[in-house]
Parts: structure tokens; C-alpha cells; sequence
């Protein structure tokens, strides 16, 4: 369960769930989301789950970390567990003008460039979160021998669509944003649509994703 | 259609339609938004006797040049702006924290925030814009919001739904202070850092880098040596958050932030502090000073009863 519970700032409550990134712990901390979520307690404006972490924020004015903190603990997680969870399979182009950290992740992993595609596309996803900028979704595992750092200097602007790698997990990135992970790809496919207020996400965390290589002119004529 | 309307001459650097954001959607990574200091956006409704809540426009740096048409209404502007209003055969220097009056193509021209970045334009009415999750806050990056979530634009007429019958004209004494530092609370990854590190993210100033927006403030300074990752797997963050990436820049997540970062945290801006933080400028220097969670609970008490005596005297 919940390790440990600290304050982030002056209005947020951290909880942690270990440092170990799998789908049991995540499971736990999707738990938590949803029964806190249900319980609508008062100045609770926000939750975020994560791999292993939840933060809680709240609005100062109504209330405070130690009642948020103290209303977490006696929280009962129930086990029970509802999933409606999807497979999706999601097109991504690898020509290079998209994958602009492909050298950067040569040099990195000591593997060339098909051998990093053919692990990146032989392998299946499971969404741990979505968050960041609109919809992104975190996906995962990457095998051992695909694991890079994030960039140093993160971009100022990376381009819509940019599919991206970064220790053991993959995203998508669903807006034109600053961010430094290394880019694989683009996908051609809307991963967020605001217009659907209720479900804004294509991809949700639990769903399972494959990436399949599309060529550009594929990529040129897609069509939803 | 509507009477009563603005025409945009000249948009301004980056000029929204902010009100107080959206919430419970971090977990679909749509941040709060909303105007980015609080207090001078709640004064700016205030003075011309809207809700609180109510939809403004939030300029940076240089502001909008609008021209009105329509019935007699009352506008303010808040922050450290300068501005003028050019009515048929005169032009006025405009003073912010006061209401004035103005007619069928009378013309406000916001020159320019003064060493600050966010000003405030409330019109006494109801602007007539597009709600998305219960708010009509831009997010430029995630094009979310009213005006399909883009800035405003050259040319483009904004309506208005409808006009305040009363038109009192109203106006206070407020000073946009500066503080000398801004207080934060340790970070979840403040042990990442070397005691050096430490010791220079308290001691040390930190300079405002021009790669700033509503999504971060980015600072330049005396590097910070991480000594455990400089990475963690992703997780939530706040506003008022300051990540560290490998290259020892600090970057302070700002209300159009990102919902979840995988650099470490070394501290957090304070809820009393966030509205002071806002406004540094480009080039202006942060030193950072240290206070526990009950000092930054009694200093958000104290900032928000000062904002509500603020807007009592109103």
C-alpha cells in the first residue's frame, strides 16, 4: 500500500508507493485514484496518479495537508475491479524527418537503427498513466537493452505526434511542447480530441498498445 | 448578433481569455490554466462589478490595442501597465486600479506591462466565449479552451453577452510589491542534490531566462551537482514546482504546466508567493528562501486575507 505520505509544496499531499515501476504497483495506485475520486472530498481539486506515486492537490482556502493526509489514511481501498480496458494498435512513422534522436540513441544503446526499430515494434505496450500535456500516454516496458536517459536540455519544442522513448517507457506526445524525451517517430493518428469533454483520451491507462511502422507516404495519406 | 463588441487592432505579444481555471483533469493531463496572478485578475472583476469569476483578458508584456463599439461600459486594468484611452478627440493616460467609462469607438491601447509581465483587462459585462470543462481558459499548448485555445489575433471581434446595468465607477490603492525572495518548501528530491547544490539553491540568485511562459519559468544560475539521478519516473506535479534536468537550470512549473515530469524536485514555490513569482520579468533575479509547511500555511492565510480586504474595500 501507500509507503510513505508527504507534503509537495503547501498544497499537495505525495504519496508514495515504492520506486519500483510494475503493473502491481500501478494497479494500487489506480485504486487509490478512484475511490479518493469517488469520495469527492471537499478542496480536493486534483488528482495524479502515476507508476508508482499519487499526488493529491487542494485548494488552500478550504483545506489543509494534514486533513487531506489524515483522510487518506483511513481511506478503504476495495478490490474489486472494474476493466473495461482496450488494445490498440497505433502507426508510426520512423522516416527521418521524425526521428530526430535516432543517432543520439545509436550511440546510446549501441544498437543500429534496425535493430532499435525491430524491439521497438516487436513488443506490446500496457498504459501505466496519461497526463503531461493532454492525453499523453506513458507505455510500458522497454527492454533492457532500449533504456535511454531523457535528453539534458529539454526541447523547447517537440512536434505533435512525436512517439518518444525515455528509460523502460514510450509516449506519445499530443501537442507541439517542451519535453526531453528521445524521438523515435511520429504517428500521423489524434491520440486527445478536446471536443469529447467525457473522453477526451484515445488511450487510457490499463489499455494495451503496438506501434506499427507505417512509410511516409503512408503517413502522408492518412486518414482517420 | 451582438451590439456591444471589441475589434483586437493589435493583439499583443500573448493576450488570452483567462478566468479561474479548470480542475479535477490532471489525471487526463489538462492543467488548471486560469489567470496566472490571481489577485490582480479577482481585483480587475471587481472594479467593474462582475462576479469574480468572470472571463478577462490577460496580456503579457505588451497588451492589446482594442477598439469598443456599442453602449456605454465600464473597463479596468490591473497590474503595473501602461495604457491609454483615446476617445473622439482626446487621448488620456489611463491609470490601472480604476474604472472608467467609455463609448460607442472609443479605443483602448495597452502599451506595455512596467518590470512586470501580466496585466488585466476586465470589461463590466459578460464576454461571450466558448466553455470547455467549465472554464473558458486558453491553453495556448493544448488549444483548449475559448478561441479554440489560440492567443487572440489580429482583426478578430469579441462579443459581448451582456452589460452591467451598474456602471459605478470604482477604483482602490493597490502596489504590486516586490519581495526580495521567494519562500518554497524542500522538494520530494531535495536530497538528489550535493550539499554544495543545496547551498547554492538557497544562497546563490537565479536569473530569469527569456524562455519563459505560462508553462514554465525557466532560470540560469550557478549549476546545482545532482548526485542520485537526474531522472525519477515521471509523476504529478503542481504548480510552483521547481524540476531540475541533468543541465542544473531550474524550471518552475508555471499554471499551464505539464501534469507530470520526470526531473527531480528540489523545491516548491509557496500558494502566498505564486502571484509575485508570476509577474519577474525576463532577466530579473530569484533567490530562494527556505520556510516549513506551517510558516507557508499562516502566509497563505495572511495573503488571502489581505486579498479579501483588498477586495472588500472595492
Amino acid at each position: 500500500m501507500i509507503k510513505n505520505i508527504s507534503n509537495l509544496g503547501d498544497a499537495a499531499v505525495y504519496c508514495d508507493f515504492g520506486n519500483d515501476v510494475n503493473k502491481s504497483i500501478n494497479s494500487k495506485v489506480i485504486k487509490y485514484f478512484k475511490t479518493i475520486k469517488e469520495k469527492k472530498f471537499q478542496g480536493i481539486n486534483n488528482l495524479t496518479p502515476s507508476y508508482n506515486k499519487l499526488i493529491i492537490s487542494f485548494d488552500l482556502k478550504i483545506t489543509n495537508f494534514k486533513e487531506v493526509k489524515k483522510f487518506i489514511e483511513n481511506i478503504n481501498i476495495e478490490d474489486s475491479e472494474k476493466t473495461n480496458a482496450k488494445k490498440l494498435e497505433i502507426p508510426v512513422c520512423c522516416h527521418e524527418n521524425f526521428s530526430m534522436d535516432i543517432e543520439r540513441l545509436e550511440k546510446i544503446l549501441k544498437l543500429t537503427r534496425e535493430k532499435i526499430l525491430e524491439n521497438f515494434f516487436n513488443k506490446e505496450y500496457f498504459c501505466y498513466m496519461t497526463g503531461f500535456i493532454a492525453g499523453m500516454p506513458f507505455l510500458g516496458d522497454l527492454d533492457e537493452n532500449m533504456r535511454a536517459q531523457r535528453l539534458e536540455t529539454p526541447r523547447v519544442k517537440v512536434p505533435k505526434g512525436s512517439v518518444a522513448l525515455t528509460e523502460q517507457f514510450a509516449n506519445i506526445y499530443t501537442f507541439d511542447s517542451p519535453g526531453g524525451w528521445n524521438i523515435l517517430g511520429n504517428t500521423p493518428l489524434g491520440v486527445f480530441d478536446s471536443s469529447k469533454e467525457d473522453k477526451p483520451n484515445l488511450i487510457n491507462p490499463g489499455d494495451t498498445v503496438i506501434f506499427k511502422e507505417i512509410t511516409l507516404d503512408q503517413y502522408k495519406n492518412f486518414n482517420e | 448578433m451582438s451590439n456591444n463588441y471589441l475589434d483586437i487592432i493589435r493583439p499583443g505579444i500573448n493576450t488570452t481569455f483567462q478566468d479561474k481555471g479548470r480542475d479535477h483533469l490532471y489525471h487526463i493531463g489538462i492543467p488548471f490554466s486560469g489567470a496566472m496572478d490571481n489577485r490582480n485578475y479577482l481585483i480587475a472583476n471587481k472594479l467593474v462589478n462582475n462576479n469574480l469569476n468572470a472571463a478577462v483578458i490577460e496580456f503579457a508584456y505588451q497588451g492589446p490595442h482594442i477598439k469598443y463599439s456599442g453602449e456605454n461600459i465600464n473597463f479596468a486594468i490591473t497590474g503595473d501597465v501602461i495604457f491609454s484611452i483615446k476617445k473622439k478627440d482626446t487621448e488620456i493616460e489611463g491609470n490601472c486600479y480604476q474604472s472608467y467609462q467609455i463609448e460607442n469607438g472609443d479605443e483602448i491601447n495597452i502599451v506595455s506591462t512596467n518590470k512586470s509581465v501580466y496585466g488585466y483587462l476586465a470589461l463590466g459585462g459578460e464576454l461571450d466565449l466558448k466553455f470547455q470543462w467549465n472554464s473558458c481558459s486558453i491553453n495556448t499548448k493544448a488549444n483548449i479552451g475559448s478561441n479554440d485555445g489560440k492567443k487572440l489575433d489580429t482583426g478578430q471581434r469579441v462579443n459581448l453577452k451582456k452589460i452591467n446595468l451598474n456602471k459605478d465607477i470604482k477604483k482602490t490603492n493597490y502596489i504590486n510589491t516586490k519581495i526580495e525572495n521567494i519562500r518554497v518548501i524542500k522538494g520530494t528530491n531535495f536530497d538528489y542534490f550535493s550539499e554544495e547544490g543545496k547551498k547554492i539553491f538557497y544562497e546563490k540568485e537565479f536569473k530569469v531566462s527569456k524562455l519563459s511562459d505560462r508553462m514554465g519559468m525557466r532560470l540560469e544560475g550557478p549549476k546545482m551537482e545532482n548526485i542520485v539521478n537526474t531522472n525519477i519516473k515521471s509523476e504529478g506535479l503542481i504548480k510552483g514546482v521547481i524540476q531540475v534536468p541533468a543541465d542544473g537550470n531550474p524550471i518552475i512549473m508555471l499554471s499551464d504546466h505539464g501534469t507530470v515530469g520526470g526531473y527531480p524536485k528540489i523545491g516548491a514555490v509557496v500558494s502566498a508567493d505564486y502571484d509575485r513569482l508570476v509577474q519577474m520579468a525576463p532577466g530579473s533575479k530569484i533567490k530562494f528562501k527556505e520556510i516549513n509547511l506551517s510558516e507557508a500555511e499562516t502566509l497563505f492565510k495572511l495573503y488571502e486575507m489581505e486579498t479579501q480586504n483588498l477586495l472588500s474595500q472595492i
